[in-house]
């Protein structure tokens, strides 16, 4: 072999060289920065320009956060502590946490907003996780009248006795139905609104009488604070999500005048502000509503708040719809399935997965815009912080109050966010 | 056939039919909601002016040319207490458009920036953005507006530092620019040889800038023929004609000219009294509504841009590779037209946020058509039916303009598509 | 039939939380067993919760009278908080009996808004409030100042009519609360702080240095403060407007919370008798029974001991008397005759 090589080149190494590390700007941490950091001119002026950001962040947030005083209990005392040096009085959080988080509820029966929202988890298991047994979603069902009462207490029976109304329908349904279909379902939408109207007042005060049971009544001006964004922003989203599939279904229904009210309404509502709506639930809605009638602030505003919601959920219902393919549709109908039972048994199961991310983005969206309920004079977390700020001994405090609110809301919102696309994943691989 | 057809009964209409035929019962129901409909309208009519009535009060929109009697910071056009709440109306709703406008540029270019940089391959860019994202989509838009307004409030000099021997502040480039807690104080344009103006009965017209837009227009429609002119030429000999020079000269020529004509200097604000006076004062309220808007709205257009391009396949970027196309050229030529198209309707519908959203200027001070109508005109003259319903129309004009806008670029991308 | 439906639904979502403004305001809260009573979202000293969530000041005192008139008990009080901007509809809808808050006594609220001023609780006036160093010691000096104001008032409209008649210039920044106007004062970002004087002292004494601020001597204009309820009401009207009356006769007869067990056996005085209900028979005149005045004076004291003990010398407000001294001591407090 050497010989060849002998006559044709002058060397040939004909031994293997020792295998030699990479050299020191292709392999580990620098070649990660060259590679990633520092790749050209204008990537490292982006890096240098980053690095200055976060230094500059870093050095007025450590000082601030590590100084922080919590054992004061006015900021003139903070002050004092501090000394003149940059430093977070988070004594007023220590101080009133409690109302940021709960308002004015009465702090014996925070468990109870505190239950109702462990409870929530628990009822909304059951829709969320297909695998789970299918009776449960009853318990889901009744979950808004658990809340109720615990929310807001009072005796037992007023919560028992509206969801019996319910039962009412379903009982009268089942009576009437082999005799006439129509008739059923006619009775079943009348009888329970019978129910409530006529019977459910006398039955509950009777049921009151004989038995008193039940938490003690809380007022809804005791409600602030988170509690009321949480009330508020759950209530209305819930609320809205039904309202929202019909009116996307009124929107694409071949009957004409029913589509154009439910376009009408959906443009209108996504026309205006909120905080216009708003005002017309604290200004307006006596206006419009028999004379002498009037009801509770929160009442109105989660009303307003659904109407709004569900307008935005139409839309994402809308857009779940258009995105089934026509085929689902055709097959539905080939079936023989009527326009209900095709709807309920194959274009909204589809159609509603497909909109998950769209609903939740909503619902984020609303939680954060309760916020603006502070322009009607309700006292959510901002509207605390303005009550607080307004206090002798924390006047002029204000970046520790919106940061908390801020981590709050921001704990919040990623949260969701964060399980909704893991959700996401999740029902796309069931899919498949 | 004929026999089976004279075995049927006629077709006789039967009251059932109205609910069991699917060819009358979607009949059957519309009329029903109309019906509904109409019932429920006249239910709240009938409210309405029952409870008016016990109020003693009519429904009618006179107010409107009442004195309004208090006073407006920030005028576009002129105004004073004397004038009408009808006029405070249109004051503030040139308010509402002013911040609507200027934070939509900077949500676009804040979005824009962030979401391109979010998909760079640096790390550390990328993970900033994706910081900023997060951190401000998931607090509340209220909430920034005041931590923004604090910021300027709190953190900058009021302008009483700036004053005598041992001022603490000083103002910024060049003795130009003042940032204080009541505002920001940058020069402004004025003319020396000043044409006048229009006078239009309620408003008045500037001369000088319909000479200005007047010329940068020609300025603009002249390079254009040039351009075509070039373009015409490389057609028809294959050599495109060098006209940046040309392009430069009929661009910048004739606007510098005008504004020699017209004196055009610059008036910079100075410590008079308790305030600063002269140059353009940019108050703390239009820079919190501006910024929190711009910020806040930006990180979703971030997302918008983020999601636009990727979704532009990767096959479409090798495809201008191979042709031998450059990554600056690949992305303005084949990326950008095509991710545009997903991104431009988000982006709409994100400006339409961006409006609604100015209507929280209440919160800061800022005097948009929700503080002078809707607010302080309310209050002054009880009428806020009136005003909270001319308020929402107001709304939904501008609103429906918008989405107009979008539904004509949607259907002229659609056709391109084919 | 829809209408019925409708009709009953919404009643039966009413019931649950009912309140309804009808004619017989009296009746219902004597039913409900509460006053809702309309306040401020919160003016130290005027109206505003404690740590404890408990509804404390001038304004609030005046309710507790009333509930304690009509039904015995002070603390059978619903406090409603209100914004300048939802104040009048909430009376108006029935959403509250009666307004404490500080509400300007005007012409077209009163016409044209169909709103009942039953008696001035408190002679205000809106004046100017400015830092001592910054060496001005007349409002004539304020030409081209930055004013904070808060808006929803007739404040903004006083200031207004102020500089225009005295031609100066000025900066409004309008702000819409308390709390928010305070902060910009307090930062710089206004020069001048305006609101009614009352305001002011009670702006000024939850300030870290009170001393460094002074409250300017003009006072421009005339707001008398006034309960206020609904029009075409009479009796509940003539109720809240005698409860009133009751505490400021009291001060004038020197009657006190301490002195009323005693006086309340009857006296030689036959106007005190007739008030505290040893004779006569004005209680039931109002549709109350005999011992209805006893019950508003023990709430709180009368007006002179609400005075001092919320917003008077001896507070961190420390208001003097001045307009709101009995007329028999140069004031303006005037209760007609109890007969």
């Amino acid at each position: 072999m050497s010989d060849t090589h002998a006559r044709t080149t002058a060397f040939v190494r004909d031994t293997m060289l020792p295998e030699a590390p990479a050299p020191i700007a292709q392999r580990g941490a620098v070649k990660w920065l060259r590679e990633n950091l520092f790749s050209g001119w204008m990537n490292t002026a982006l890096t240098l320009a980053s690095l200055y950001v976060i230094w500059w962040l870093l050095a007025h947030i450590t000082p601030w956060f590590g100084n922080a005083v919590w054992n004061a209990n006015s900021l003139a005392e903070c002050r004092a502590i501090l000394d003149g040096r940059s430093g977070a009085c988070l004594g007023v959080i220590r101080d009133r946490w409690h109302q940021l988080l709960f308002g004015f509820y009465p702090p014996q029966h925070y468990w109870r907003p505190v239950l109702a929202l462990v409870l929530l988890f628990g009822a909304l298991a059951p829709m969320l996780f297909s695998n789970l047994p299918r009776r449960l979603l009853w318990l889901s069902a009744l979950y808004p009248f658990v809340a109720y009462h615990l929310l807001w207490g009072g005796s037992i029976w007023i919560p028992v006795v509206a969801a019996a109304g319910f039962g009412v329908g379903a009982l009268a349904w089942r009576l009437i139905t082999p005799y006439t279909a129509l008739g059923a379902i006619l009775a079943a939408l009348v009888t329970p609104i019978l129910w409530w109207v006529l019977a459910a007042g006398a039955v509950a005060g009777a049921l009151t009488s004989v038995a008193p049971l039940g938490l003690e009544f809380v007022r809804s001006d005791r409600f602030g604070g988170f509690l009321i964004s949480l009330v508020i922003g759950i209530s209305g989203i819930s609320l809205s999500l039904p309202l929202g599939v019909l009116l996307a279904l009124g929107r694409k229904s071949d009957m004409l005048l029913l589509r154009s009210v439910c376009i009408i309404f959906i443009e209108f509502i996504r026309g205006v502000p909120l905080i216009t709506l708003l005002f017309t639930a604290s200004l307006l809605l006596n206006y419009f509503l028999p004379p002498g009638t009037s009801f509770d602030l929160i009442l109105r505003v989660i009303i307003m708040v659904t109407i709004f919601a569900a307008a935005y959920i139409a839309e994402v219902v809308r857009g779940g719809l258009a995105a089934l393919p026509r085929g689902q549709y055709e097959a539905a109908d080939s079936l023989g399935l009527d326009y209900w039972r095709s709807m309920r048994l194959i274009i909204l199961p589809q159609a509603l997965k497909i909109s998950i991310p769209g609903i939740v983005n909503t619902f984020i969206g609303l939680f954060k815009d309760t916020t603006l309920v502070v322009f009607i004079g309700l006292l959510d977390p901002i509207g605390l912080s303005n009550a607080i700020r307004a206090d002798t001994s924390w006047n002029g405090i204000y970046w520790e109050l919106f940061i908390f609110i801020g981590a709050l809301f921001f704990v919040f919102c990623f949260g969701i966010s964060r399980y909704s696309m893991y959700l996401e994943r999740k029902l796309s691989r069931g899919h498949r | 056939m004929a026999t089976t057809a004279e075995t049927f009964p006629r077709k006789v209409f039967r009251p059932s039919m109205l609910l069991y035929d699917k060819r009358y019962r979607s009949l059957t129901i519309q009329v029903v909601v109309l019906f509904l409909l109409m019932g429920f309208f006249a239910w709240l009519i009938d409210n309405t002016l029952t409870n008016l009535a016990a109020l003693g009060r009519d429904f009618s929109f006179r107010f409107l040319g009442q004195t309004a009697g208090y006073d407006i910071n920030q005028r576009l056009i002129d105004y004073n207490s004397q004038m009408t709440h009808g006029r405070a109306a249109v004051v503030g709703l040139l308010n509402t458009l002013l911040v609507a406008v200027l934070a939509c540029v900077l949500a676009t270019v804040v979005g824009v920036l962030a979401g391109v940089l979010r998909l760079s391959n640096n790390w550390l860019v990328a993970g900033l953005m994706t910081v900023y994202v997060e951190i401000f989509r998931n607090i509340p838009t209220l909430l920034w507006i005041l931590i923004i307004f604090a910021i300027m409030t709190e953190a900058m000099p009021p302008p009483s530092a700036f004053r005598g021997e041992d001022a603490t502040s000083s103002m910024l480039l060049w003795d130009t620019v003042a940032v204080t807690n009541r505002g920001v104080y940058i020069p402004e344009p004025l003319f020396s040889r000043s044409l006048g103006v229009i006078d239009m009965g309620s408003f008045l017209i500037s001369i000088d800038l319909l000479a200005i837009v007047a010329v940068v227009g020609l300025s603009i429609w002249a390079n254009k023929r040039l351009l075509a002119h070039a373009t015409a030429v490389q057609n028809a000999t294959g050599i495109r004609p060098k006209t940046w020079w040309k392009s430069i000269l009929i661009l910048v020529l004739p606007i510098v000219a005008l504004l020699v004509v017209l004196g055009f200097h610059l008036g910079y604000p100075e410590l008079r009294g308790f305030n600063f006076a002269g140059g353009t004062h940019l108050r703390n309220s239009l820079i919190a509504l501006w910024f929190a808007l711009g910020i806040y709205t930006g990180a979703f257009v971030a997302e918008n841009v983020r999601s636009g391009i990727l979704a532009v396949s990767k096959g479409q970027t090798e495809a201008a590779f191979a042709l031998g196309l450059r990554p600056g050229l690949t992305m303005r030529l084949v990326i950008l037209p095509q991710a545009l198209r997903v991104i431009i309707p988000p982006l709409i519908s994100q400006y339409l946020n961006i409006t609604k959203n100015t209507s929280l200027a209440l919160a800061v001070g800022y005097m948009d058509l929700r503080s002078t109508l809707g607010g302080i005109t309310i209050n002054q003259t009880g009428r806020e039916l009136e005003g909270m319903l001319l308020m929402m129309l107001i709304y939904l004009v501008i609103s429906l303009l918008i989405s107009g806008a979008m539904n004509v670029y949607n259907a002229r991308v659609k056709l391109k598509e084919r | 039939m829809n209408k019925t439906v409708l009709l009953g639904s919404i009643a039966a979502a009413s019931a649950l939380v009912a309140g309804a403004a009808s004619a017989n305001t009296l009746q219902e809260v004597i039913d409900r067993g509460e006053v809702r009573c309309g306040v401020s979202t919160g003016l130290a000293g005027f109206s505003a919760p404690d740590a404890n969530g408990v509804w404390q000041g001038f304004d609030v005192a005046m309710c507790r009278a009333v509930a304690a008139a009509v039904l015995d008990d002070p603390m059978a009080v619903e406090f409603v908080p209100t914004t300048g901007q939802t104040r009048f509809t909430a009376l108006a809808s029935g959403e509250v009996d009666v307004l404490a808050r500080n509400t300007t006594w005007t012409f077209t609220r009163d016409v044209d808004l169909n709103l009942r001023f039953v008696g001035i609780n408190y002679y205000d006036g809106q004046g100017f409030m400015v830092r001592g160093d910054l060496g001005v010691g007349s409002a004539t000096e304020l030409d081209g100042a930055t004013v904070c104001i808060q808006t929803g008032t007739t404040t903004e409209l006083n200031l207004a009519d102020y500089f225009r008649a005295n031609g100066m210039e000025y900066e409004p920044v309008p702000i819409e609360t308390n709390a928010e106007a305070q902060q910009q004062y307090l930062a710089g970002a206004c020069d001048v702080y305006t609101t009614d004087v009352s305001g002011l002292a009670a702006t000024r004494a939850s300030f870290a240095d009170p001393e460094n601020h002074v409250i300017l001597p003009e006072v421009i204009s005339k707001e008398p403060l006034a309960i206020t309820v609904r029009d075409g009401d009479d009796r509940w009207a003539g109720v809240v407007q005698w409860t009133f009356f009751a505490l400021v006769a009291a001060e004038e007869m020197g009657i006190t919370s301490a002195n009323i067990a005693e006086l309340a056996q009857g006296t030689d005085n036959p106007e005190i008798n007739r008030l505290l209900g040893t004779e006569g028979e004005l209680g039931s005149m109002l549709g109350l029974d005999p011992e209805w005045a006893i019950r508003a004076i023990s709430a709180g004291g009368n007006y002179g001991e609400i005075f001092a003990a919320n917003i008077g010398d001896g507070t961190p407000i420390g208001l003097a008397r001045g307009l709101n001294a009995q007329w028999t001591q140069g004031g303006l407090l005037y209760a007609p005759p109890f007969r």
